[in-house]
């Protein structure tokens, strides 16, 4: 069973093809490493995924039109969190908008439970009463993890989860999805600079505008398809390809 | 408090303050968090020139300005949602030529500058019986917005989310600019059109200052706007001072001992 296919995924920006007819297919359960360089329109393609840019093409989720797709299907970590700092919010409230799709005026018994369960399952449930604009990037990946996973979803959708996590933080971030995923069998489709991730990953997608590589990590991180993302290797040969750290 | 509230007059002007302060109260959070104040501000020189055309056409003027109110409301999100300006920008427009209207439509409503007054800085004695009746029956229509306010605050806090989470937030963005429009013109005749906008920012920003969450901050801000609001009036028919002005001062004191408070440790 898939879990994803896109055809010919094209998204343009006025002048500028951000993605040019991507095409592939993730099998249910699969752990998907992203990777490119800057501006290969790795946010782009997840945004697309998520209905947040217009595309031409088709995307089709569990078997079904992205646009009939349940919602609750998709759990989303943004890479930049574009939240209003000034926003008087506890954390245990972001991650109830997982579960409700809207603001908490007041959270029932149930989903306080829930909430505080997913934010308990990230390593994070001292945080829970915390106002969301005094933590750091760290603590707010895990929050917005948390919200991410309290709705169970089969399609985790993440943008650079380690950045501003510090090593031993990222250690238990990939701890986490690997759990959730063992216990949930989600399809997980995370961009990445961590190299040693993407090698651990079940498939890699290496995407300079285009699709350059899509498979298992020794296929996909092959030198000639790192030279394609990265036009030249460099350090890149290095990371990717000898599987060592960033 | 007792003696004034034995004059029909005070009693409508109360009763109409009070349902209005109760729809400002709760837009209000949603004004200081979304930064929309100047929108308040365009918005009440939309009225302006409304209530300026129904001078000049010789109708009821706040039967003009929420109409003319309103679909300054809607050109304004429309202008923001279909182009690259920002929001201050078109709202800039708006209100520049809301004024000019204004000062034509009053310019020809020679005579009736007088009643001008009344709207720009708010009558207890302008609420008729009329006027009581029209605002209960938007509030009811008002009474939409309560569903709206979780969608609402969640694309406060973060556009993108809501928009991942497929709310329709850009219809909900016309939807909040329209309850603006109809809150501020149904404040005009308490608080007058120079004040009004006031009404949707000062409550939210002093709520903002003792609230830890947007759901306290909501009922802070209906619990300040209601009472500045009883106060105010109470304050107008003693000292004889203009509605609008009464109720705005007493909003700037409280906002002014919530400020107070922040300084202290704990404050905040």
């Amino acid at each position: 069973m898939l879990a994803l296919e896109v055809q010919r995924l094209s998204v343009r920006f006025g002048e500028f093809q951000a993605l040019e007819e991507v095409s592939l297919e993730v099998p249910e359960g699969a752990f998907v490493a992203i990777v490119g360089p800057n501006g290969a329109g790795k946010s782009t393609l997840l945004k697309a995924l998520l209905g947040l840019v217009p595309f031409r093409g088709e995307v089709r989720v569990h078997g079904q039109p992205l646009e009939k797709a349940d919602p609750l299907w998709f759990g989303y970590v943004p890479q930049i969190k574009t939240f209003d700092r000034t926003f008087p919010a506890l954390a245990l409230e972001l991650v109830a908008t997982g579960l409700r799709r809207r603001w908490p005026f007041r959270l029932s018994p149930r989903e306080r439970a829930q909430a505080l369960e997913a934010l308990e399952r990230v390593g994070a449930s001292a945080l829970a009463h915390r106002p969301l604009g005094r933590l750091s990037g760290g603590q707010l990946q895990r929050v917005y993890l948390a919200r991410a996973l309290v709705r169970r979803p089969r399609l985790l959708l993440l943008d650079e989860p380690a950045t501003g996590v510090d090593r031993v933080g990222e250690v238990d971030l990939y701890r986490y999805l690997e759990a959730y995923q063992a216990e949930a069998g989600a399809t997980v489709l995370m961009i990445t600079h961590d190299w040693e991730a993407a090698h651990h990953a079940s498939h890699v997608l290496v995407l300079n505008r285009k699709v350059v590589g899509f498979g298992p990590p020794e296929k996909a991180l092959s030198e000639e398809c790192l030279r394609q993302a990265f036009g030249h290797l460099g350090h890149a040969h290095d990371l990717y390809v000898g599987g060592g750290h960033a | 408090m007792l003696e004034a509230l034995a004059y029909p007059f005070f009693q409508r002007a109360l009763l109409a303050g009070f349902l209005v302060s109760l729809l400002s109260g709760l837009l209000s959070p949603f004004v200081v968090q979304r930064r929309l104040s100047f929108l308040g501000d365009g918005l009440a020189h939309a009225a302006f020139a409304g209530v300026a055309l129904g001078l000049f056409l010789r109708g009821e003027p706040l039967y003009f300005a929420l109409p003319f109110t309103f679909l300054v409301a809607l050109a304004i999100t429309f202008v923001r949602e279909r182009t690259e300006l920002s929001e201050d920008t078109a709202i800039g427009v708006f209100f520049a030529l809301s004024v000019a209207l204004g000062a034509v439509f009053l310019a020809k409503a020679r005579g009736y500058t007088g009643d001008a007054m009344g709207y720009l800085f708010g009558s207890l004695l302008a609420v008729g019986p009329q006027d009581l009746g029209a605002i209960a029956l938007l509030l009811l229509f008002a009474l939409l917005l309560l569903p709206l306010w979780g969608p609402l605050a969640y694309a406060t806090f973060d556009r993108e989310l809501a928009l991942a989470d497929r709310l329709p937030v850009v219809r909900h963005d016309y939807l909040l600019s329209g309850f603006l429009a109809v809150s501020l013109v149904l404040a005009v005749k308490v608080v007058g059109v120079l004040l009004v906008a006031a009404f949707l920012v000062i409550p939210g920003a002093t709520a903002r200052l003792l609230a830890r969450t947007f759901a306290g901050l909501t009922l802070w801000a209906l619990f300040l706007a209601s009472l500045s609001t009883g106060l105010g009036l109470w304050l107008s028919f003693l000292l004889d001072w203009p509605s609008g002005a009464s109720i705005v001062l007493l909003q700037a004191l409280l906002f002014g001992l919530a400020f107070t408070k922040t300084l202290f440790p704990g404050g905040n």
